[in-house]
């Protein structure tokens, strides 16, 4: 059934919204100058109506706690309801940001011990909550490169290195920051090419931004030699968070010669997504870079907590206020609760689930990196391909007949067709061998039934979208009559 | 300790044998043995549930809430009400616990709450087009700053009076990125748009307006500088409050390119400054080059209404270095709150906040200057307005031994903001406190 539009449903008159009686005899003091004069054209609909709509909305969603969502890269992991729970405890949900520091100091221990563990996890000296997103991460460290080589009158140095497998959101970066971006190719094992590496690295660059498990989900065996190149170089090491998942515990960027990190809450440490945000940032930096964090940090003096914003060198403001707090409750509650052990765990979990599927999968699909694997693995449609013309996207489809959320689709770019497999450490084995049974069935349909794959999915409530009329002809809201 | 792992030692032990390796130490080795950490993370051992809510809630009690003191501060965070309902559908799990709507057929719900947070951002501005959310208000000012500066001009003109914050991101993106700022000073609490007038040239990539300004006062002559702008090529940037739409004129009425502003008071708990959500509308020309994720209606195949994301051309993930933008994820569940209250509060609803808010402002400000009060800026204003004393640091302890969250201290004033929340006594006992009574 399709969904009406909020909009469609609108009666006049059915909205029974009610302030208390108004208490002063105070009236307008805004001159017609400054009124509204088109008329405000919002829907009207009563409380009763606008819940249904939002349900019936909901139902045609699909979310964690629906099932399967091994989107790669994006790490969809259980959400724990208890971070639910903590965010909106009125102490954290009910506070003003510029409230003076003594009424918010629950507030901003909570800010400093998130901070600590942050450092500890990643192996870095301090870290600002203060980014909304990864991509707000990646933007705040890769604007303290340039504030590093400004400093120290370096300005020559304009490019920015990200390899090919890197996520779009890198090479997106280093140009908004006003670099150049030059991409490192990848070796025949998915690998950062090393001579290619030494080949771009020069006094014109800033940086190398490297995930790290890559994208790929192979793990970058040669980081030591990759910190050394750039460092030697005069440039600094970026570590794009997404992976960090698979290694918590095990190892850590600090240790491998990374200067500045970003990490994603919302990925790493189970706060939802939301359906697109609020995600969370944080950006950690060893010591030499300290100075140029974003203002405020956030200083213990005696026993209270202070914002400090006298930061000569920092880089400035990158968000209104401290950033998404309330994610960062969330991912708080969650490392209290799993601790140092749990986050081992965490890493253990999520690594052998992304082998068990890579293991028993490679039976009916190409998996072009066929290897240990860390939290995900790249698979494609070759054999299918190849045989029947099944493309990846018809895969992804035909799984949401399966009931699945696909895998990410068509990325990393330097594989044709790729699938993106992210299992995460929260699903089960009985999850995992119904998912190999199902894309084991979808493997056998493309052979002996290519059609029903071609045309999937035959059981969502739209089948496959016009993208391309949308993209020709937008429309981007709701007009009346139209 | 607390565990999301659901597979018990011996199944894992079962997985681990079936994918031929022998430990799970196995499992890293692809690890460079010098890069290990060769000891336990430096971290306090996990907790049971019922350890953490102790804490958490230990931590929560630190903190006093607007909810046992009134809250008199505005400054970009307002105390508005929330409806219950808001909540209840946040809590779906369906819609918090998804991922960006990248498989439209099984999204349409997420997909379809965009398309409709979109039309009513279009309908508050009045403007054509919008995205799905940025990250907060000022981001969403900057990221305005840098579709305005993709051509050749690249100066941005900005006065004083927009929020300080807002207008320290603009530095920040400013000295990175790649445009530059010209910050106009104020007079008397409002922009100076003669000196503004002046500096518009033809490098001029935008001109700023922030309505009401970081004062609560309402600017004049933002139309003089749309048209001078315009006849430069340049675009007017319109820095908004959705609440204050309502009422006042919208940025379309304005003449405005762009109008952007932060989306809390719509249905978001002030929550120490975040999560919010930052909107950004536009005229349809600008469409192709606005930053961020924007949901379209097309039909599937068989000719049903489907809504996707589209004109993806633009972003991160296709267009890589050469995106109009980096953003990437949003703040989607913050706009389905904004879109979910909107549709609780209504249009009548929306307006009789933004007049009780006004109202109480007013009532406010008139009690003050009957007590001798002085306004530190003469005019019109909307919520908020800044009233002079010496001593404003000194005043909020005063108001807080009293029970009351004051006002955003300014030099030798203090900005007070107003809802539909506050009551007539709190009101009062706010100025008896301000005028020295009750003083123990």
């Amino acid at each position: 059934m399709m969904s009406k539009l909020i909009f469609e449903k609108s009666v006049p008159g059915s909205n029974t919204f009610s302030l208390p009686s108004c208490e002063v005899q105070e009236t307008l003091e805004i001159p017609a100058d400054f009124m509204r004069n088109e008329e405000l054209k919002l829907p009207e609909v009563s409380e009763v109506e606008a819940v249904r709509h939002f349900t019936e909305l909901s139902k045609k969603a699909y979310g964690v706690d629906s099932g399967f969502y091994p989107l790669g890269s994006c790490t969809m992991k259980y959400n724990p309801k208890v971070g639910e729970w903590a965010a909106r405890l009125p102490g954290f949900a009910n506070i003003h940001p510029y409230q003076p520091e003594e009424t918010v100091q629950g507030a901003l221990e909570l800010i400093y011990e998130m901070e600590k563990m942050c450092c500890e996890i990643a192996g870095m000296d301090r870290f600002t909550l203060q980014p909304a997103a990864g991509a707000h991460g990646e933007m705040t460290g890769v604007m303290i490169i340039k504030a590093y080589h400004k400093k120290r009158g370096d300005e020559k140095r304009t490019k920015i290195l990200v390899p090919d497998s890197a996520h779009g959101t890198n090479p997106a970066t280093a140009n908004v920051v006003g670099f150049d971006v030059v991409e490192v190719k990848s070796n025949s094992r998915g690998l950062v090419d090393i001579e290619d590496l030494k080949a771009k690295m020069n006094d014109e660059v800033a940086g190398l931004m490297l995930t790290n498990p890559n994208t790929l989900g192979l793990f970058e065996e040669e980081i030591v030699t990759i910190a050394s190149i750039v460092h030697e170089g005069g440039g600094l090491l970026y570590y794009d968070g997404a992976n960090l998942n698979a290694i918590m515990g095990v190892c850590r960027p600090g240790d491998m010669g990374f200067d500045i990190v970003h990490l994603n809450l919302h990925k790493t440490f189970a706060t939802p997504h939301g359906g697109g945000g609020p995600g969370a940032g944080p950006v950690g930096v060893k010591a030499h870079l300290a100075e140029f964090l974003p203002v405020p940090v956030i200083e213990k003096k005696g026993d209270k907590y202070v914002l400090d914003y006298d930061r000569p060198m920092s880089i400035g403001k990158v968000k209104n206020f401290y950033g998404n707090f309330g994610v960062v409750v969330k991912a708080y509650t969650y490392i209290k609760a799993l601790g140092r052990d749990g986050l081992k765990d965490v890493a253990y979990n999520a690594v052998l689930n992304a082998n068990y599927l890579r293991h028993h999968l490679s039976k009916y699909y190409h998996i072009p990196y066929n290897r240990l694997c860390k939290h995900e693995f790249i698979a494609n449609s070759k054999f299918q391909l190849d045989k029947s013309g099944i493309t990846t996207m018809d895969i992804a489809k035909r799984l949401l007949d399966y009931g699945y959320h696909p895998p990410t689709v068509y990325f990393p770019l330097i594989v044709n067709e790729a699938l993106m497999i992210e299992p995460t450490e929260t699903e089960s084995k009985e999850r995992l061998d119904g998912f190999i049974k199902a894309m084991a069935e979808i493997a056998r349909e493309a052979e002996e039934e290519p059609e029903k794959v071609k045309n999937a999915p035959h059981t969502t409530v739209v089948k496959r979208i016009d993208e391309v009329g949308a993209a020709r002809n937008p429309i981007v809201k709701w007009e009346a009559g139209k | 300790m607390m565990k999301y792992t659901p597979n018990p030692p011996q199944v894992a032990e079962e997985m681990l044998r079936s994918i031929g390796l022998n430990s799970f130490d196995d499992l890293f080795a692809d690890i460079p043995e010098e890069v290990k950490l060769k000891r336990e993370l430096d971290l306090p051992a996990g907790l049971s549930e019922i350890e953490v809510r102790r804490e958490l809630i230990n931590k929560a009690r630190k903190n006093i809430t607007v909810d046992e003191y009134p809250c008199f501060l505005g400054a970009g965070a307002y105390d508005h009400f929330v409806p219950a309902a808001v909540d209840q559908i946040l809590l779906r799990s369906e819609f918090y616990t998804a991922y960006t709507p990248y498989q439209p057929e099984i999204s349409q719900g997420i997909l379809q709450s965009i398309f409709e947070y979109q039309t009513m951002i279009c309908q508050l501005t009045g403007l054509e087009v919008s995205n799905a959310s940025m990250y907060d208000g000022g981001t969403a000012l900057a990221e305005a700053c840098q579709v305005a500066s993709s051509g050749k001009a690249k100066k941005i003109i900005v006065p004083d009076t927009i929020h300080p914050e807002n207008l320290a991101i603009l530095k920040t993106y400013a000295w990175s990125g790649k445009f530059s700022l010209e910050v106009v000073p104020g007079q008397n609490g409002f922009m100076d748009v003669e000196a503004m007038l002046g500096r518009i040239d033809k490098d001029t990539a935008g001109v700023i307006v922030q309505q009401p300004n970081f004062y609560g006062l309402l600017e004049s002559g933002i139309e003089k500088l749309g048209e001078k702008v315009h006849q430069n090529k340049g675009l007017l940037i319109m820095s908004v409050d959705p609440i204050s739409l309502a009422l006042l004129k919208s940025p379309a009425e304005y003449g405005a390119d762009i109008a952007v502003g932060d989306g809390q008071v719509l249905g978001n708990n002030l929550s120490f400054g975040g999560p919010y959500l930052g909107f950004f509308a536009a005229t349809e020309k600008l469409l192709r080059k606005i930053p961020g994720r924007i949901v379209g209606q097309s039909v599937d195949s068989e000719g049903k209404r489907a809504f996707v994301l589209t004109l993806q051309a633009r972003e991160q993930h296709i267009r890589r270095e050469k995106a109009s933008s980096n953003i990437c994820s949003n703040q989607a569940l913050c706009a389905l709150a904004a879109t979910i209250y909107l549709s609780l509060i209504g249009p009548k609803g929306l307006k009789d906040i933004a007049v009780r808010s006004h109202q109480m402002a007013v009532y406010a400000k008139n009690e003050l200057i009957k007590k001798g009060f002085k306004l530190k800026y003469e005019g019109p204003f909307f919520r908020e307005f800044a009233v002079k004393m010496d001593n404003p640091r000194e005043m909020n302890r005063r108001l807080l031994q009293h029970g009351i969250i004051g006002g955003y201290e300014l030099k030798g004033a203090m900005l007070l903001a107003f809802t539909e929340k506050r009551t007539k006594d709190e009101i009062d006992k706010l100025i008896a406190v301000l005028g020295g009574e009750n003083d123990e």
